[in-house]
């Protein structure tokens, strides 16, 4: 009971958010200029790392997963492992058929 | 408040069911996406063209509306948190605008489409090949369902924006206020990654 209470009331500060709607900020706006430039078939895979950097701080800081049990972020990769194993799997089946 | 602190409750319980719903939306957009990118692969060309005629401006604008409401929602857990009624329900306030301001945003930006005869089952759009009707099919649906989220979660934020005021959620009792966050961060980042994937990769 004592631990539950522990992480239960862990606050995050209102600093610690702005600094991660900051950051979320800036890699919107990278995204944006990045994809604007020619990279190709590249264009697509670095507008999905900057989608899964920003997912990350969302996932972390602002739904707390950081500071929540381990076995949530478990759960998390999983689904999220999940769903890009399967689109992974289906686009490779499209490609080689 | 001392028979409220009888009741049995468990925060991390009802936190953890939360997140297996999360999990369901996951899917169900995850599901989409793979419908996405390998209409995606097979009609590359038409998908680029298509994607141009979108607004990146107006995307921008509307994930940066997000992004910032989805930072006043969680700042309003830590205001709960610290006993500050008053800024908890400005930020409630704030986050709720900002969805609507984003849903307005979507409304301008459907009419002009539909003004274009750009809808599905559109005999206008049908003309313009297989790829488009495909594209156009993913946008209205995958952005409509996300529209549909935001809805939900604007009134879930309006039920915990009345119990805040009448007290209910409280400094010692804000589980609910943190579930309606998360599912306000979910809403959030599936448009992460929705907005790259129809406004940027063209």
């Amino acid at each position: 009971m004592e631990k539950t209470e522990k992480t239960k009331d862990h606050i995050i500060s209102y600093r610690t958010y702005l600094y991660v709607l900051g950051i979320l900020i800036i890699l919107t706006l990278i995204s944006v200029s990045v994809t604007s430039i020619y990279l190709g078939p590249l264009t697509v895979a670095v507008a999905l790392i900057i989608a899964v950097f920003k997912s990350s701080f969302v996932l972390r800081i602002f739904m707390h997963l950081k500071f929540e049990s381990r076995l949530l972020t478990v759960l998390v990769i999983l689904v999220a492992s999940l769903v890009t194993s399967v689109i992974i799997i289906t686009l490779l089946d499209y490609i080689y058929r | 408040m001392n028979a409220t602190a009888d009741i049995h409750r468990d925060d991390m319980a009802s936190k953890f069911g939360m997140w297996l719903f999360l999990f369901t939306e996951m899917l169900l957009f995850g599901g989409l996406f793979i419908v996405y990118s390998v209409y995606r692969f097979r009609n590359a060309e038409a998908f680029h063209l298509a994607s141009e005629e979108l607004s990146v401006a107006v995307g921008t604008i509307n994930t940066l509306i997000l992004l910032v409401s989805s930072a006043t929602i969680a700042m309003s857990i830590t205001a709960v948190q610290k006993s500050d009624k008053r800024l908890s329900l400005i930020l409630l306030g704030i986050t709720v605008l900002l969805g609507i301001i984003f849903l307005v945003n979507k409304y301008f930006e459907w009419g002009e489409h539909i003004t274009e005869h750009i809808y599905p089952g559109s005999s206008i759009l049908s003309l313009r090949g297989h790829g488009d009707v495909l594209f156009y099919g993913l946008y209205f649906f995958m952005t409509g369902l996300h529209a549909l989220h935001i809805i939900v979660g604007l009134i879930f934020i309006g039920f915990t924006v009345v119990a805040v005021s009448r007290n209910r959620i409280n400094s010692g009792n804000y589980v609910v206020l943190e579930n309606c966050g998360l599912y306000w961060h979910l809403v959030d980042m599936i448009w992460i990654f929705l907005f790259p994937l129809f406004y940027l990769i063209t």
